[in-house]
């Protein structure tokens, strides 16, 4: 092919000027993690080997951001907005808490698509996020400051030593805002990012920490990572029978 | 000092839908083109493969293919009263970047405007009065869906829409849109097959005495090759449209019906992670010279040009008129200047149905896989005594179901907790939406202008959106989403809830990504940013593309009327502009 490009780009180049960002002198970054040299091209294609952007699954075993406290925190947490039950794993049993630490360690946390320059003002509720923490420093001064909050109200206990009702109770005053914390984030504000968060975790493919064998897809009847429905488009009121799915495939293929 | 490259016939700023349409036809006409884009390119294999293209998080919620707001983004206020704050995080609207753009991520709804759109302030005037249209600042189109109606069908044509014809050549067509202007040609491709709600919905609105039709479609129901060649694949239902890229060759975009066209040909040239700054002028500042861009290292270059075409995401466009100082800013205070007048949005409404009894499985869908009414939408019905204008399509449409997204449960649980958990699961396959897509008709406190404060990356002042609501709209929402409301009923959904779209407009929740006006055409200098041509009033080398051309919003997705205009704007540069370079193609 006649392919000019002014110079050829792989992968490992792509991501690793994706991880400089704006921050690094001189580097314009226009695209996040896809930031990339230019190129140009002519009369081709720009199509090679070794250019495919697919998605990594995380790394297996340990904590990458969280401290222990955070971990419990979260753990409890998670498992009061999705609880255990015969139907299907409680938040934690899905992996939810991995999950939130994967993302939280990387771009996600990293604030990679958040503005997050000056100068800063508290806006009105239709202006949305106003924050100059990362996702990632938003949720270690949040659980913090929560922690700091109950340990006043409950007699010096922590979230995860709490009576699940009393859990409930205080979570419910973070969704209306109610519970008032030091420092510049509110409870509202944390609840509403926290609630987002773990909903990502419970449901999104397993590759990213929760999921964990696609057990949240199997409560609600989600097929998966499928290609083709086509034979089942017209099938009117009837149970779609193909087995779940997820982008890496799934367990049975290894074993065969 | 930038350095001045070798000049080009044409440049095109940003390359998606626009920018490949003016780029395929000025190549095939001989015109040398470079398009320069801001961020990196993008093909099929690469970025969305079948392998890895159903991916919610990364792709909708990790923004992978959107517009990334930390170098890009803009400021926002409901009213001139509030101070505009910078949109963080990407919320109700998600434009694209990169090769492409949002042609990428789009549903593949293909739409035409009535004709009475085209002459919406004349004929509201005419039927009602002129205190129905006294708070709104309302403009008609320089051109009438006659003129426009050749170019809708290239579009047609380029993308294999699937659809059924309502109105062909004047003539009624059964199972058609029977308020669709006149078509020249049928679709391309038959309608797509549909899933049991859109049946349900189509069986329901026809049994009240309404008009379904199937939803034109960018998502093709059967292989399909364009005028160029393209090939497009038969759609396989898998969901993920709206936000994802499609592996399947089968969404209608720049990537299947163009770009691999005009890649190959020897006069176009693609510079991509090359984000223009300006647009340079003669010191008179009636001509543009070129652009000057930035690449990634942070070198500054001059592009010369002949002709500039302003082909970036509508946002973009207003943005580079107002830094680059063409065309006078728009005043509310005043109601002087047009570039950032008429900033208009679709104002979206939806009624949640949960069936008890049916099994909807909507995971399998299609983005534009609908069936449709357009009963209510536009002046297809009397405004006598009802307090608004506008209307809404409604359908009853399943795109797919992300589980991250439409997890959803019927009004009065909880957001969490076990009784979420259990509703999530019994209705996740039992629950659909309509959709009611509104009209956005503009009001004087509407605009886009310069942020005061905020600069962006390269020290320019930020772009400043000041919006909200009209009353006139949220009125039409009402009424438009009680209609939705009744034909859910039909259906025989246990819950339906209506969600009309209220106020005040809120810049954090996914509504649309049809942001429009800001560079309106319109008949005179006075009133508008460029002509019928796109081409601006007062720099006559420069053309304007986009849904910043609409001097409003009607109640349509826009992508197939700025793609026809497109096309026009592309046979006036070949047939009219070229043999007066320089020249306006409508005197002022």
């Amino acid at each position: 092919m006649g392919q000019t490009p002014t110079r050829k780009v792989n992968r490992r180049e792509l991501l690793a000027l994706g991880a400089l960002g704006t921050s690094a002198a001189g580097v314009i970054a226009h695209d996040g993690l896809l930031g990339a040299p230019g190129m140009t091209i002519t009369n081709a294609l720009p199509w090679g080997d070794g250019l495919t952007d697919a998605p990594e699954p995380i790394e297996e075993g340990g904590w990458h951001y969280l401290n222990s406290g955070e971990v419990d925190f979260l753990t409890a947490a998670v498992d009061r907005l999705i609880p255990p039950d015969p139907i299907g794993p409680s938040a934690s049993e899905a992996g939810v808490v991995v999950f939130l630490d994967r993302q939280l360690a990387g771009a996600y946390g990293n604030g990679a698509h958040f503005y997050l320059e000056g100068p800063w003002a508290t806006g009105t509720p239709t202006q949305g996020y106003q924050s100059r923490f990362t996702p990632a420093q938003f949720y270690r001064h949040a659980i913090a400051a929560i922690e700091q909050s109950v340990g006043h109200s409950d007699n010096g206990k922590a979230f995860k030593d709490l009576a699940a009702d009393r859990q409930d109770a205080l979570l419910k005053q973070m969704e209306s805002g109610d519970l008032k914390l030091e420092g510049p984030i509110t409870s509202k504000a944390f609840f509403t990012m926290f609630l987002q968060n773990v909903l990502e975790g419970y449901f999104s493919d397993p590759m990213y920490g929760g999921n964990r064998e696609g057990s949240a897809w199997k409560m609600i009847g989600f097929p998966g990572a499928h290609y083709d429905y086509s034979e089942w488009v017209t099938a009117y009121n009837q149970p779609v029978p193909v087995p779940m799915v997820s982008l890496l495939g799934r367990r049975s293929w290894d074993r065969g | 000092m930038a350095k001045t490259l070798p000049k080009v016939d044409v440049v095109l700023v940003g390359f998606g839908w626009t920018g490949a349409i003016l780029a395929q036809q000025l190549c095939d006409a001989g015109f040398g083109v470079l398009a320069l884009e801001r961020a990196s390119s993008r093909s099929t294999p690469v970025n969305w493969a079948t392998t890895f293209d159903q991916d919610e998080l990364r792709y909708m919620w990790r923004h992978h293919l959107f517009q990334n707001v930390k170098y890009s983004t803009l400021t926002f206020r409901n009213n001139v009263n509030q101070t505009a704050l910078p949109m963080r995080h990407l919320g109700s609207f998600l434009p694209g970047t990169g090769v492409g753009g949002a042609g990428i991520h789009w549903n593949g709804q293909i739409w035409r405007w009535l004709e009475t759109d085209f002459k919406l302030k004349s004929h509201n005037e005419q039927r009602y009065g002129t205190a129905a249209t006294a708070d709104l600042t309302l403009q008609d189109m320089p051109l009438s869906y006659q003129e426009l109606e050749p170019y809708y069908d290239m579009f047609d044509k380029i993308c294999g829409t699937s659809g059924q014809a309502g109105n062909l050549n004047g003539a009624k067509q059964a199972g058609g849109n029977p308020f669709e202007g006149p078509r020249s040609m049928p679709y391309p491709t038959p309608p797509l097959p549909m899933t049991y709600g859109p049946k349900l919905f189509e069986q329901a609105a026809a049994s009240m005495g309404l008009h379904p039709f199937p939803h034109p479609a960018g998502n093709l129901s059967e292989p399909y090759t364009n005028p160029l060649g393209m090939q497009l694949g038969k759609c396989t239902f898998c969901g993920f449209c709206e936000k994802f890229g499609c592996g399947n060759y089968s969404k209608s975009s720049p990537q299947t019906t163009l770009i691999p066209y005009i890649l190959t040909k020897p006069n176009f040239e693609l510079r991509t992670e090359a984000e223009v700054l300006k647009v340079e002028r003669t010191p008179d500042g009636k001509h543009a010279t070129g652009v000057t861009y930035i690449d990634t290292a942070g070198v500054e270059y001059f592009q010369p040009a002949e002709i500039v075409a302003l082909t970036a995401y509508q946002l973009h466009n207003v943005h580079l008129m107002l830094t680059s100082g063409i065309g006078q800013p728009y005043d509310p205070a005043s109601g002087q200047g047009v570039v950032g007048k008429n900033y208009c949005y679709q104002t979206m409404s939806g009624v949640d149905l949960f069936f008890d009894d049916k099994l909807l499985n909507p995971f399998i869908g299609a983005g534009a896989m609908a069936s449709v009414i357009d009963n209510y939408n536009g002046d297809n019905f009397d405004h006598s005594g009802l307090g608004f204008l506008g209307g809404a399509y409604i359908a009853g449409m399943v795109t797919g179901a992300r589980p991250i997204e439409m997890v959803r449960v019927p009004d009065g649980v909880p957001k969490w907790g076990l009784e979420w958990k259990h509703a999530g699961a019994k209705y996740f396959l039992r629950n659909m939406g309509l959709s009611i897509h509104g009209s956005s008709y503009p009001q004087a406190g509407n605009y886009l202008s310069l942020d005061p404060t905020y600069k962006d990356q390269f020290g320019r002042p930020m772009l400043r959106m000041t919006f909200d609501f009209p009353p006139n709209d949220l009125k039409m929402a009402k009424y438009c989403t009680d209609r939705a409301a009744e034909i859910g009923q039909k259906m025989g959904a246990t819950h339906v809830h209506p969600k009309p779209r209220t106020g005040p407009y809120d810049i954090t929740h996914y509504q649309t990504t049809h942001n429009v006006g800001g560079t309106m055409m319109g008949n005179s200098p006075a009133d508008s940013a460029v002509n019928k041509y796109s081409q601006s009033w007062d720099v006559p080398n420069l053309f304007v593309t986009g849904a910043g051309l609409y001097p409003q919003n009607p109640g349509y997705n826009p992508t197939g009327t700025l793609a026809a205009l497109a096309f026009m704007t592309a046979d006036a540069i070949k047939t009219k502009y070229v043999k007066a370079l320089g020249a306006p193609l409508v005197a002022a």
